[in-house]
């Protein structure tokens, strides 16, 4: 009971922290390109949609900011044992995170926000490409945290904790190198598909068509090659995880016995028991996923679980069935939308009629919300797919909770969290959409301070 | 037991240090947060409060995310048991933060009155809430917690609310108010940085008691039974004697218009007095009112390794930190003073 409210507060405060982060990690990047366009051309419209598209990000941005505090609390607030356990080994990785990554970020946004005018251009330029650079970091030391919990490497268990006897390994570990670049193509993908939509918008209203087509391009050109990457690293962690989290492959396909030559479900009618009322399948194409090779041997949950049951004691090691399988499934689908949006986009601009076709900027607008939608269920698969396990193979969920903290408490909080959270959600959905519709050039006055007179930016 | 000298005491002092910097730094902006509705006369007068802490704030904030992290890799089991043990005080510190950093960034969004209104409020709350209880959550870790086997805080959220924790909360909140009343007229020009400097003198006198109050409380009460290394009783008291002082050097600062010493007092004052926390619970981290179970430097530290790791990491990249983040203060150098120009934006 009181496990299942840990849960459900870790799942909505760490989902809707991920639902900024990637927009944040995205548009940072797209708006120091579009910086630099406009300082190395001199070029005026660059200039102004890097400022658009900045004052989205920094709306994006606070809420990044505000509820990343409460993920940094809540493992000691709501996981205590787990906390002990994992100190040693977790905690470095992110304390490193702070050093490096968030002083960076901050330093520097604010250095951007208020530097205009009182830095040179090309030192301000920095601040953006430094402000993007620390997004990029916090991600790669974070995920260096979350890939120990995937597959533990460099530790020793002494008593009741793991400790670290290798921090290299740490940042070698392979889950980390294929969970960072998926989630970093993922976040740039997502940082496309929001300028791809916002322009659309624009397009769509024929407000500043000349601008916005350029950004439109831009955008849809970096969400195609993103998405492409997203989709080979994709591929990569699925091989990964065949070796190192079997049993999360196996659910993702609810394959209930070991199989050669897996074929691949596409979508099941019915219940995952293994009796389908309706199947569409492609042959093969499990093998070819885990494996790399067309008759490779892909293990089934009876087996696994017969397996992990002797090594680690009689208990139930499968996790929710359908939770894995239709997470999976919803992340690659909308994947693939987000693929065809981008195709789509390269034929119209290859006949220069990407900013005219309504039918296609209906289509981006409509498509804003995919990668927010991967991501969530990216991230509901991978961590859902561990349990029991909340250190794959070292401790359970249940044993992680912090012993003190009563029901009461955690339901309290949960509930206040998860109001607070609607309303500042509504909150931004309403100032960027705003924020959207205002024209290019507009506020020049709130950014024009002086050395004397400072902007009043707020 | 390892020895004194050792990774384990290096952490300890470095996490004093953030905790440092961060009540030196967000003292004021919290002091600025709770100020504004009181000294602003109008929504320019405001915007102006607020771009004093604008450019910085996040930054400043960021040292309480590094005192978080460091202190969950180098001492696990003090993260765990103070977040565990502080659970609704720090539901109550986390909402006061959210909505204080969204204030911030979200007040100038849009122009009608009733919209920035609301966010005046929610960043005077916001201020408000943090600024009184990291002076109870401090008083506390000193003066002692219900703390039983295993390492487990057992005194439930009305346990923290024991008096001297309250005094201790009151006084922050005080002195964080002035500290942020004597930035603000560091920070602005013309009649709003007189209406600050007004201010402050209304509350130095105050803090000056309760600082007092809470110094002669906590350190006459002291509990947690004898603990070997300890670090003589006099210079926890000499600090907190320092803290006394630097307030009333605040005053006569105040008296004579001399905003950039008046600053500098008061900020001395809180670096002495989170000094004087930390050289008295030194070797503990946290004290347990049952003898024998406090968390000290020792039982709650991680291994070897770890504390390595980090060490090199901290060497190589605070200095790095500090000198950018002082170079954004100076970047913002300078009094903002009232735009000449009839304001089009509010
Ligand atoms: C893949 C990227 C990623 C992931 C998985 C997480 N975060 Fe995050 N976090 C970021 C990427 C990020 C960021 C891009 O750096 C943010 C988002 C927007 C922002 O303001 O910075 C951020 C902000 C942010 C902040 C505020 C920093 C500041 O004040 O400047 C904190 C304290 C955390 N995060 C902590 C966490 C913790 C403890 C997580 C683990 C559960 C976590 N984040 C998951
Ligand atoms: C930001 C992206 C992330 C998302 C969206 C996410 C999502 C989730 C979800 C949905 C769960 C609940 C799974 C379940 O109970 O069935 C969970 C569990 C957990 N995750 Fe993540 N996670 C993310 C990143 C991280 C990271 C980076 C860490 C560690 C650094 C982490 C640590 C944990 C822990 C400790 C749990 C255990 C609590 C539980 O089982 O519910 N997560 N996460
Ligand atoms: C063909 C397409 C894709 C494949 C094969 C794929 C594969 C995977 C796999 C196997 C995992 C789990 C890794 C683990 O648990 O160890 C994962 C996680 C995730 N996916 Fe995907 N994915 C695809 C598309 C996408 C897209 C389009 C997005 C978002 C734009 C996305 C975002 C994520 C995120 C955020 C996670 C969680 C973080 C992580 O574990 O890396 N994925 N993906």
């Amino acid at each position: 009971m009181i496990t299942m409210l840990d849960r459900w507060q870790f799942a909505v405060t760490t989902v809707y922290h991920f639902l900024f982060v990637p927009v944040s990690i995205g548009l940072a990047l797209l708006v120091a390109v579009m910086q630099t366009l406009a300082y190395r051309r001199k070029d005026e419209e660059w200039d102004a949609l890097a400022r658009f598209f900045g004052k989205l990000f920094v709306i994006n941005f606070a809420l990044g900011i505000a509820t990343g505090i409460v993920q940094e609390f809540q493992f000691g607030m709501n996981w205590s044992n787990y906390s002990v356990f994992v100190g040693n080994i977790f905690g470095a990785p992110l304390a490193i995170e702070g050093l490096l990554a968030f002083f960076m970020e901050s330093t520097f946004l604010g250095l951007w926000l208020f530097g205009r005018g009182r830095l040179s251009a090309r030192l301000h330029l920095a601040t953006i490409w430094l402000v993007s650079i620390g997004t990029i970091l916090s991600a790669l030391f974070i995920l260096a945290a979350n890939a120990w919990m995937q597959h533990p490497v460099g530790y020793k268990v002494v008593g009741n904790r793991a400790e670290l006897t290798d921090f290299w390994a740490l940042l070698a570990n392979s889950t980390l190198w294929a969970e960072f670049s998926h989630t970093f193509l993922a976040a740039i993908t997502t940082g496309g598909m929001v300028v791809l939509g916002v322009s659309a918008w624009k397009l769509l209203r024929r407000h500043e068509t000349a601008a916005f087509a350029r950004a439109a391009r831009l955008a849809a050109a970096v969400s195609l090659v993103a998405v492409i990457g997203v989709m080979v690293t994709g591929d990569l962690q699925a091989r990964l995880m065949d070796e190192q989290q079997p049993m999360k492959m196996a659910a993702a396909e609810a394959l209930y016995d070991t199989q050669s030559g897996a074929s691949f479900s596409i979508l099941t009618v019915g219940n995952l028991s293994g009796n389908p009322i309706f199947q569409v399948r492609v042959p093969h194409l499990l093998s070819l996923i885990a494996d790399m090779s067309w008759n490779g041997s892909v293990s089934g949950i009876h087996q696994i679980q017969a397996h992990e049951a002797a090594t680690y004691g009689p208990a139930s090691y499968v996790p929710v069935i359908w939770l894995s399988y239709w997470s999976f499934r919803l992340m690659i689908g909308f994947g693939v939308v987000i693929l065809a949006v981008a195709i789509w986009a390269l034929v119209l601009a290859r006949r220069k009629r990407l900013d005219r076709s309504r039918w296609f900027l209906w289509a981006s607008l409509l498509a804003i919300g995919a990668p927010f939608l991967a991501n969530t269920f990216g991230w509901i698969f991978t961590e859902a797919g561990r349990q029991p396990w909340v250190v794959n193979g070292l401790m359970r969920t249940d044993q992680a909770i912090s012993p003190t903290v009563g029901a009461g408490s955690v339901a309290l909080t949960l509930a206040g969290f998860t109001v607070l959270y609607t309303v500042l959600g509504v909150i931004e959905v309403m100032l960027m959409s705003r924020y959207a519709r205002h024209p290019l050039h507009e506020d020049e006055a709130d950014s024009s301070g002086s050395a004397s007179t400072p902007a009043l930016v707020y | 037991m390892t020895p004194v000298v050792s990774l384990a005491t290096l952490w300890f002092v470095l996490i004093a240090v953030l905790w440092t910097g961060y009540f030196f730094l967000e003292g004021f902006d919290f002091g600025v947060g709770i100020l504004t509705p009181f000294l602003a006369r109008d929504d320019l007068d405001r915007r102006m409060c607020i771009n004093t802490i604008g450019p910085t704030w996040d930054a400043n904030e960021v040292w309480l995310l590094v005192a978080g992290g460091a202190t969950f890799a180098a001492f696990p089991v003090w993260y765990a048991t103070m977040f565990s043990g502080f659970y609704l005080a720090l539901f109550l510190l986390l909402f006061g933060l959210i909505i204080r950093g969204v204030s911030l960034e979200y007040r100038g969004k849009e122009h009608a009155a009733a919209w920035r209104a609301w966010w005046d409020r929610a960043l005077f709350v916001g201020s408000l809430i943090p600024a009184l209880l990291w002076g109870v959550a401090f008083t506390d870790l000193v003066h002692g917690l219900q703390i039983g086997s295993g390492f487990h805080y057992t005194g439930g959220f009305f346990g923290l609310l024991q008096p001297v924790a309250l005094v201790g909360g009151v006084a922050g909140l005080a002195l964080f108010s002035l500290h942020g009343a004597v930035f603000l007229s560091l920070k602005t020009s013309g009649e709003l940085a007189g209406r600050a400097r007004a201010a402050a003198r209304l509350l130095v006198v105050p803090t000056a008691v309760l600082v007092t109050a809470l110094v002669l409380w906590a350190g006459l009460d002291g509990r947690g039974g004898p603990v070997p290394h300890r670090i003589p009783a006099t210079i926890p008291w000499t600090l907190g004697a320092v803290a006394v002082v630097a307030v009333g050097v605040g005053g006569i600062g105040l008296w004579r218009e001399r905003d950039g010493w008046t600053f500098a007092a008061t900020g001395s004052a809180i670096v002495a007095l989170t000094a004087a926390a930390f050289t008295s619970l030194f070797p503990r981290v946290m004290v347990s009112t049952a003898t024998g179970r406090s968390l000290t430097v020792w039982n709650a530290s991680s291994a070897h390794e770890t504390l390595l790791v980090m060490s090199v990491v901290a060497a190589i990249f605070t200095p790095l930190v500090l000198a950018y983040q002082a170079w954004s203060y100076w970047v913002f150098r300078g009094r903002i003073t009232r735009p000449p120009v009839p304001d089009l934006h509010s």
